[in-house]
């Protein structure tokens, strides 16, 4: 640590102002405070102090994310196993899912980071840290067979448009990681949903390499890539009861094997188990807000106790606790919807910011066939209200006060 | 006299830059998004927009001492109405696949704010000549935003320019895929905005203060 500090400090000269490299200042900055806390105290106006600046904020997301991202490298491994046959082992099925989520994570990152290096330093301001989860998180919520360069423009449209032209890290009206989901939803929609694109069968860098015939990986005989959701959306079961998920080799799927995870479905979303450590984590370092997470999971369970009243078909009969461990609804709860940038900011603001996406979430799931899953399309959605909810909410408070002292005025004459 | 001096050729070229009706003054966004995911609507609907914004100048100028003022915005939109009706026949006679494309927008142009604001703006204050420069000019300002909308709609949306392919195949080949967003109205506002964005870079006197 301390020849790296040492580093730097001699260094540092070449940056500052008249020093040779100057125009790479921001690049520079941004690594020193990447690697040490800064010591810039403020000279005038407000003191924060506080030792959680923003890039220890989104690095503790990161760290947050880190199981569901394990778990979910090891499942596209194992998915891939179980749809053409094979049992290499464990360390194999997890290397086979590194593979194939590595060049995902590293286009995001290069494009992404490579964007905003280059804004902060034609606008002379430091590099915000911002990117640093929107990167990990774009391809966490992608399938893992969608294109390298489609992740690569997605990235590149999200991060311009959702955030550099807003001002950058902070000012984003949406989220920047849901946006370059949307972008590919509405772009590439046979890429982003379908029963083809969830699992990989083909092998990755020469690892697992199915039997080609055609052109085509052989699968075993009654493989199916479709989501558990996926599945109830074109499901012709009368209700609920009569209807079964089945993993994609045919076999039944328990309520087990979806909290776990071992389903098909995009990195980050399968493990609900996962999901909640990063919860918890987020929760008890204070870096996401309880609030949110809880409410989501309220209003989502209010609509469908409601629903399940009046089902018509499978999916309006399906209790809530299949809704919260299926699809990305957790994974939404949880990293999603409590983005401190694009949610609510007060306190009773959270409560009804969160219960409204999980509300609209489920909604659209039941109500909208062409979708079988709605969290994404809710919190963007939710995230263009943020800021009237907080407007009102302020308001509310302000004119309670205002009436209290009215009558506290008028006591005293 | 000249058919353009200075201050003709400022009435017919400001619209296509600083004045610009579509990217600077904000106006006739509906059917900018309406008409453009592909270049052919996008032509006819320009052609029909200046006809129609050049010819209701000239009329209305030419009638403007005599319409008495209370009434002024019924006889502008019936003359700006028959001009329309003229268009859309013509439209349905010789070009009926792009007016079927166009379908109710064709009819919407009545409506449009160019028009109106042009009519009331310029061309009950202006003689004949510089009013039609005028029309012409807006028409145009509001053609070339639908015209470059359309351009990029129309290639990256289904990769053809006037229905002609132009993405050669082997692009298709190595796992290139028309952008499905683009067809989709959204991408119009955001093609719009990065029009705005460009001009206003280049243009530093339409950057609006920031504090």
């Amino acid at each position: 640590m301390k020849a790296l500090r040492n580093y730097i400090d001699k260094i540092k000269p070449h940056f500052e102002k008249g020093g040779k490299l100057h125009m790479l200042h921001s690049v520079f900055d941004g690594f020193e405070t990447f690697l040490f806390v800064p010591n810039h105290t403020s000279r005038s106006g407000v003191h924060m102090h506080d030792a959680r600046d923003s890039k220890r904020t989104m690095i503790l997301v990161v760290v947050a994310l880190i199981p569901a991202l394990l778990f979910g490298m090891f499942n596209i491994g194992y998915q891939h196993n179980l749809a053409i046959g094979i049992d290499p082992g464990f360390w194999e099925t997890f290397i086979f899912g590194l593979l194939a989520f590595l060049p995902q994570l590293i286009v995001s990152y290069g494009v992404g980071l490579g964007i905003e290096f280059v804004t902060a330093q034609y606008r002379g301001e430091e590099i915000a840290e911002g990117f640093l989860v929107s990167g990990i998180l774009i391809p966490m919520i992608m399938p893992v067979d969608t294109p390298l360069w489609m992740i690569g423009v997605s990235t590149a449209f999200a991060v311009i448009f959702a955030k550099e032209v807003f001002g950058g890290t902070g000012f984003n009206v949406f989220n920047v990681a849901l946006i370059a989901r949307a972008f590919l939803f509405f772009a590439y929609p046979s890429h982003m949903s379908g029963d083809q694109v969830f699992v990989r069968t083909a092998g990755t860098f020469g690892l697992s390499n199915p039997q080609m015939i055609d052109g085509m990986a052989q699968t075993v005989d009654g493989f199916s890539g479709a989501t558990m959701l996926g599945q109830l959306a074109i499901t012709d079961a009368p209700n609920f009861t009569e209807f079964s998920f089945h993993s994609i080799t045919g076999g039944q799927a328990s309520l087990m094997d979806m909290f776990l995870g071992f389903i098909p479905g995009s990195v980050g979303e399968v493990s609900t188990l996962a999901i909640l450590i990063g919860a918890a984590l987020l929760i008890i370092t204070g870096v996401g807000s309880w609030k949110t997470m809880l409410s989501v999971f309220l209003g989502g369970g209010a609509v469908i106790l409601l629903i399940n009243q009046f089902a018509a078909n499978a999916i309006m009969g399906m209790p809530p606790l299949y809704h919260f461990v299926l699809g990305g609804f957790a994974f939404g709860a949880v990293f999603m919807a409590t983005d401190p940038v694009t949610s609510s900011r007060t306190e009773k603001g959270k409560w009804i910011y969160g219960f409204l996406i999980g509300a609209l979430a489920i909604a659209i799931r039941v109500f909208n066939p062409g979708y079988p899953e709605g969290m994404m399309l809710a919190i963007l959605f939710m995230n263009a209200f943020a800021p009237l909810i907080d407007f009102y909410v302020i308001d509310g408070n302000i004119k309670k006060r205002l009436k209290r002292s009215a009558i506290k005025n008028h006591e005293r004459v | 006299m000249a058919l353009l001096n200075s201050k003709t050729k400022a009435v017919l070229l400001g619209p296509l830059n600083k004045n610009n009706p579509v990217i600077v003054q904000v106006l006739g966004i509906c059917s900018a998004l309406a008409v453009t995911s592909k270049l052919e609507p996008s032509v006819v609907m320009t052609i029909a927009v200046v006809v129609v914004a050049g010819f209701g100048n000239v009329v209305i100028s030419m009638l403007r001492n005599t319409i008495p003022n209370r009434i002024r915005i019924i006889v502008q939109l019936v003359v700006v109405a028959a001009l329309v009706t003229i268009v859309s026949e013509v439209l349905k006679a010789y070009l009926y696949d792009v007016n079927k494309q166009l379908s109710v927008f064709v009819g919407l142009i009545v409506t449009n704010c160019i028009l109106m604001g042009r009519l009331e703006a310029f061309a009950l204050g202006n003689g004949p000549w510089p009013s039609f420069l005028d029309g012409v000019g807006n028409g145009l300002g509001y053609g070339w935003i639908l015209i470059v909308v359309g351009f990029f709609r129309e290639l990256l949306g289904s990769g053809t320019l006037f229905d002609i392919p132009v993405i050669p195949q082997a692009l298709y080949d190595i796992g290139y895929e028309n952008n499905g967003l683009m067809i989709l109205p959204p991408m119009a506002m955001i093609v719009i905005a990065g029009i705005i964005w460009v001009h206003r870079y280049r243009d530093k006197e339409l950057q609006e203060e920031t504090n």
